[in-house]
């Protein structure tokens, strides 16, 4: 079988057998591939901290004929040495993995992704900003072609005064259509700047309660495009 | 449909759900047992139903106990000042072993892992927290393990264990005894620096 070379970042990882444990890569040419890193849990293992979540790396990889590689030499490519140090930061970086191993499928290339998360671990490394999460959950939802609709009502199109939150139709919609949940105009226009081209200034805006509810109304479409809860978010807010 | 009997399947199955046991493995742990005296698998089966009702976690440090409160809790000898906090009860039998520790524990079950979504409401830390000041601890201890979960675990004990006067610590991690230098990876060579300790001079 044979050997080949890629560049990857770790998405989680599970145990396998007594040290082994099995990584689930996200590679930028081949997309998404499972492997396994054998010895990698013992202390000496020469893989050391290189094959956890998160871990920006270059590999080799062995092919197999089942649905599980081998990896046989890992190499750092950005060490994210802030983002191990520091809680936030490591809550944030496990939200990004999560989505993009709920987005991502074996057998599906998809370098925009990878290099997308790659940018986001590194914004997270170098300045970590408030509404680093829900920048990246918007911008996953617009590379997905999902992004939310927030300056028409999603039911009669119109332009109106006041809209309302309805994620399970995909954006705002307006009250004589069914309306929803109260939605501050700063929220939602904080929300278009991340999709245009304002994202340079929503990662610069400090935490608030803004920026809250920014994060709720991206989480929540996503979570409603992947038809499932997101894990890591809940445990930011629970610690 | 099984190759085997229903019984022998059932057997295969129960071993194959423990950690750390394929499939393969738990076929030749059954087909062991199978050809063995008949002594051996009642052996087996009296030690792990005694073991399991038998013991209990320690009502205080939640170590795994036949008592109310653990050997090591009960134990006049240990300092009741020094708090070593791990993951799991089989981390308390590690650090046993080393024989450098003389205080009490206090096992979490667990560690933070947003993935699997595992916060600290999930572990132990409520109880560790109420036991700091009642028993005048002095320093913890964290011992938990040197991944990004028992990592997360310990910024977080850091984050909420800020007690006027209280000591915390948390175990160096470094390089493995027996291996080579050239061959550690960034960040454990990068810790092993950070955690240098001084064999002369003064410290600057
Ligand atoms: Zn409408
Ligand atoms: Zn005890």
């Amino acid at each position: 079988m044979s050997l080949y070379r890629e560049v990857a970042v770790v998405l989680r990882t599970y145990k396998l057998a007594e040290a082994d444990r099995i990584v689930v890569l996200l590679t930028r040419e081949k997309g998404k591939v499972r492997a396994v890193a054998k010895g990698v849990r013992r202390t000496g293992s020469k893989f050391g901290s290189r094959l956890e979540p998160g871990s920006h790396v270059e590999l080799q990889l062995r092919e197999s004929r089942g649905d599980l590689e081998l990896v046989t030499q890992a190499e750092t490519v950005e060490p994210h040495v802030k983002s191990r140090s520091d809680l936030t930061r490591l809550g944030h970086s496990a939200a990004l993995l999560e989505a993009v191993d709920q987005l991502s499928q074996v057998g599906k290339p998809d370098p925009r992704l990878h290099d997308m998360l790659v940018g986001g671990l590194r914004v997270i490394e170098d300045r970590d900003p408030p509404l680093v999460v829900a920048a990246f959950y918007l911008r996953l939802l617009a590379h997905e072609g999902v992004s939310p609709e927030l300056d028409r009502c999603v039911g009669c199109g119109q332009v109106v005064e006041r809209l309302y939150w309805a994620p399970e139709v995909g954006g705002v919609r307006c009250g004589p259509c069914g309306g929803g949940r109260n939605v501050s105009p700063e929220s939602l226009s904080v929300t278009r700047a991340t999709l245009g081209g304002g994202l340079n200034a929503v990662l610069d805006l400090p935490d608030s309660s803004k920026t809250h509810d920014v994060e709720s109304l991206a989480s929540e479409m996503l979570e409603l495009h992947i038809e499932r809860r997101l894990k890591a978010l809940r445990v930011i807010h629970n610690s | 449909m099984s190759a085997y009997a229903d019984s022998v399947q059932d057997l295969i199955d129960a071993f194959a759900r423990l950690p750390g046991i394929g499939p393969k493995s738990a076929q030749r742990i059954a087909f062991h047992l199978l050809k063995a005296e008949p002594e051996e698998s009642r052996n087996l089966a009296s030690a792990v139903t005694a073991a399991r009702e038998r013991t209990r976690f320690c009502e205080r440090c939640f170590n795994i106990s036949e008592e109310t409160l653990c050997s090591i809790c009960v134990d006049p000898k240990r300092d009741s000042d020094l708090l070593c906090v791990v993951e799991e009860p089989r981390d308390v039998v590690a650090v046993e072993r080393t024989l450098e520790f003389r205080g009490r524990y206090h096992v979490l079950g667990g560690a933070i892992d947003h993935l699997q979504g595992v916060g600290p409401e999930q572990l132990r830390i409520k109880e560790l927290l109420a036991r700091v000041g009642p028993e005048e601890t002095r320093e913890v201890v964290i011992c938990t393990n040197p991944n990004l979960e028992g990592e997360a675990t310990a910024l977080y004990l850091n984050r909420v264990l800020d007690v006027p006067g209280l000591i915390v610590s948390q175990i160096a991690s470094g390089l493995p005894v027996g291996g080579d230098l050239e061959y550690a990876d960034e960040l454990t060579l990068g810790r092993a620096l950070t955690g240098r300790r001084l064999i002369q001079g003064e410290s600057t």
